[in-house]
């Protein structure tokens, strides 16, 4: 099955070769009139790839073209974003944005922004739960929250990815919520929520605060209990989870979520045509079906949906980085 | 009983068996090519799983990853090209084996003690899962420290120059795996402003370049070999025999390495194969032979790469933790098609549990024939001139290098590594371990800060652990055992003068 990457890298090679010369002559009416390239800023296997995966061989379905998915990989995810964003935007190169792009330009990491693209459609997203091993002496959000507020600065630890990432957000802007420092319970770093996940099993930190879906099998296995989701409403997956602002009265919420972006100025018939049938997509009962066995929230936003979220995800994640001390002018 | 016979009828199915011998092929064929590995081969596997069965889904990525770990070690014995950071271990040993011609036995030796290792690794994980999977929970970031330290520290014993040089290689690549931005920190180091080096340099491209990009410049400064002798090819499982039996203590301590080491989310098949070298070289009664085509080492440390691939699925299993990045998609597979990782799945789901082990039995056994059949094919490479073979390795170099993340820095990247190889290994600087470096860098690192944060700084609870104080125990021993040696041989003549 080798020729799903060497058939996505001819179409690459041939779509560079043909753009120029068949540009004009496209009518946008019979659009999409040869295949398209997806491309997802993360390697081939993970999350985000699975997810494009299926959204791509269901459009494929719904359009009548090929769309090959392309994991441009490296940088970060800033190779990747970016590819996206500098592609021509003829409707040919669309791709899999992901809530980093929220947070590397305050990084100074990039200089793309949610404004950078042509957004089409919110497919997805995971809000952060608040999980602690199951010998801990919390047994809910309420009591956790109160032993945080009653530690020394530093004395809690937590973890659930790398230093200034969207879990470490997450932390971060809860605290914040709660009227503490941002660095109140202190960041572990870690390669990500199965690492975490493992290290709060073997009791090195107290909290992880990754999605539930990444938690769950360590749940399931009754070595960790999750008190709470970061989220304005419960997860029907998890029912028994409740949100903060149940029972602490915080109406705090970020999540890392996935969309389908194109370039900017793309013409606006190609757009309407594109979130119509993704609209479709995410409708269908196969991608309810896939969401569902991976235990992926199941979130949409049409063009104007999706810009909004951005913007507000944006405006949210700057000011949990400020408060970490991670924003970079 | 019932359980194992609705596994067995599970399997028996027409779309089960062809999909395990579908994906054997093409685990074996994506494997032998030089810079794609077996990580890309499930990858890339995970839409066609959309449309399997449960079973046939992970007999996929099962069979698939175990043949193309060990069709990862054809192209290292033939050409100098390593598969996989796991058998850039041992591959100047296999290759040394293909020059003095013998590399049907190298390969013969790689391809049965791989079958055997996945055997072995999977009666593990059939009779001890809950115990390994127990260990593997209970190891937190100060024992993953220690152990990847000691991994580190094989750098000195697997080499055959002198070890200053082989330390100052070793430095060399904590230096590259410095790069990136993915440390313990999120600060970008030495990225010079470089999108592209942000993410940091991979092990992959380092090791293709460092190898063979190397390998292909030598061969242009020096004058063609003999041609080897154009003799009927013997029979590739002949001598296997003969090394197990005489061989059969390393088999067994390699199997046992991969599989401790293997259950170990994170550390995986590419930590068990150093260590099993290492442990080999240490351990044998001729060390002296190792590096020139002597295939002790090439025994011990097969067997632990394929055995790690098995203990890798504990984790991923019970808990749901990747213990490699094939599980990692595994685990992702695993959910897509309801078997949800967990101690459930050993419970309720047990004939389902039952099929997965006989799928890894299948896949093993399987191996021998498909592997024999491939070695045949691909050592008409040997024979091919150097005019046309070395060219075509480049191409091939290149091309992996690109596939690996559709990018065109990591063909740069392994032009660079190779020219950097070639001058090292002029001087006898050897490259393993700088790749060993790069490979281990970034765990040394991760968990060394992250263990000082936990513990705000102090260094007690590296040793308060008792898994944790033994392995320091080690590393130390490790460390400090050759100026012991060197003292107690210094004060010896004193006394015997007195």
């Amino acid at each position: 099955m080798s020729q799903f990457t060497r058939r996505g890298a001819l179409a690459a090679g041939a779509l560079a070769g043909i753009a120029p010369l068949a540009r004009p002559a496209l009518g946008q009416g019979n659009y999409p009139s040869r295949p398209v390239q997806v491309i997802v800023p993360w390697g081939a296997g993970g999350g985000t790839d699975a997810t494009a995966r299926i959204v791509a061989s269901l459009l494929e379905k719904e359009m009548g073209q090929p769309f090959n998915v392309v994991n441009r990989t490296g940088g970060s995810g800033v190779v990747g974003h970016s590819a996206i964003a500098q592609a021509a935007p003829d409707g040919y190169t669309i791709g899999m944005i992901t809530v980093e792009i929220c947070m590397m330009h305050w990084q100074g990491l990039t200089e793309l922004k949610p404004t950078s693209y042509t957004p089409l459609a919110l497919m997805n997203e995971d809000p952060p739960g608040v999980q602690v091993n199951a010998s801990s002496p919390y047994r809910d959000i309420k009591a956790l929250a109160d032993a945080i507020k009653a530690s020394r600065p530093g004395q809690m630890k937590a973890s659930g990815t790398g230093q200034g990432g969207i879990w470490h957000l997450a932390l971060a802007g809860w605290l914040g919520a709660m009227g503490l420092r941002a660095d109140h319970v202190r960041w572990v770093p870690s390669n990500g929520a199965a690492p975490a996940m493992q290290d709060l099993a073997a009791g090195g930190v107290d909290i992880v605060t990754c999605s539930v879906p990444e938690a769950r099998a360590i749940i399931e296995a009754g070595r960790a209990r999750s008190l709470a989701i970061m989220a304005p409403q419960r997860n029907p997956q998890f029912p028994n989870v409740p949100t903060l602002n149940e029972t602490l009265n915080i109406n705090y919420s970020v999540g890392a979520w996935r969309g389908i972006a194109a370039p900017l100025n793309l013409p606006t018939p190609i757009a309407q045509k594109l979130t119509a049938s993704l609209q479709k997509v995410w409708n269908s009962q196969e991608f309810k079906d896939f969401m569902n066995a991976r235990g992926f929230g199941m979130v949409w936003g049409d063009a104007d949906g999706f810009a909004t979220h951005m913007q507000r995800a944006d405006q949210t994640l700057g000011d949990a980085m400020k408060a970490a001390g991670l924003v970079r002018s | 009983m019932n359980a194992l016979l609705d596994a067995i009828q599970m399997v028996a199915t027409g779309e089960v068996l062809v999909a395990i011998l579908a994906s054997a092929v093409y685990g074996m064929v994506i494997g032998a090519l030089p810079g794609l590995t077996a990580t890309m081969a499930t990858a890339l596997l995970v839409p066609v799983t959309f449309y399997l069965s449960p079973i046939a889904a992970v007999a996929t990525i099962i069979t698939s990853s175990a043949m193309a770990i060990f069709s990862g070690d054809i192209p290292g014995c033939l050409m100098r090209i390593p598969g996989t950071p796991a058998s850039a271990a041992y591959t100047d040993e296999a290759y040394a084996l293909t020059r003095k011609g013998q590399a049907e036995l190298a390969l013969g030796a790689s391809l049965w003690f791989s079958a055997l290792g996945g055997i072995a690794g999977t009666v593990a994980l059939m009779i001890m899962a809950p115990a390994l999977a127990e260990m593997a929970l209970s190891f937190s970031t100060f024992e993953y420290f220690w152990l990847s330290l000691l991994g580190l520290m094989c750098a000195t014993l697997v080499a055959r120059s002198s070890p200053i040089k082989a330390i100052a290689s070793a430095l060399l690549g904590l230096l590259v795996a410095c790069v990136g931005i993915e440390n313990p920190g999120g600060v970008p180091r030495f990225t010079f402003g470089s999108t592209d080096l942000l993410g940091g340099i991979e092990a992959l491209p380092a090791l293709v370049g460092v190898f063979a990009v190397s390998e292909i410049m030598r061969a242009m400064v020096s004058a063609p070999p003999p041609p080897l002798p154009n003799r009927k090819l013997g029979s590739i499982l002949a001598g296997q025999w003969d090394l197990t039996k005489r061989f059969q203590k390393q088999m067994w301590r390699g199997n046992v390495i991969g599989v401790l080491i293997g259950a170990l989310p994170g550390a995986g098949a590419d930590m068990a194969a150093w260590v099993a070298y290492a442990t080999s070289k240490k351990m044998s009664k001729t060390p002296e032979k190792f590096g020139t085509g002597y295939p002790e080492g090439l025994v011990e440390s097969g067997a632990a790469n394929n055995s790690a691939l098995a203990g890798g699925w504990v984790p991923a299993l019970l808990f749901g933790i990747p213990g490699d990045t094939i599980t990692a998609i595994a685990i992702g597979v695993l959910y897509m098609k309801g078997l949800n990782p967990g101690p459930t799945l050993f419970s309720e789901k047990a004939s389902s549990m039952y099929a997965l082990y006989i799928v890894f039995m299948l896949a093993n056994i399987l191996m021998i024939p498909l592997g024999i059949l491939m070695i045949r094919v691909s050592r008409q490479v040997l024979r091919a001139p150097r005019a046309v073979a070395m060219p075509l390795i480049l191409l091939l170099c290149a091309v992996g290098a690109y596939a690996i993340g559709n990018n065109p820095f990591a063909v740069v990247l392994v032009a660079a590594f190779g020219v950097l190889g070639f001058v090292m290994e002029r001087n006898g600087y050897p490259v393993a371990a700088l790749v060993l470096g790069i490979v281990m860098g970034t765990m040394v690192e991760q968990n060394l800060v992250t263990s000082l944060i936990k513990s705000d700084g102090d260094i007690l609870p590296f040793f308060e652990r008792p898994v944790a104080a033994g392995l320091a125990f080690f590393t130390l021993a490790a460390i400090f055992w050759p100026a012991v040696v060197w003292l107690i041989r210094r004060l010896r003549p004193a006394a015997a003068a007195r």
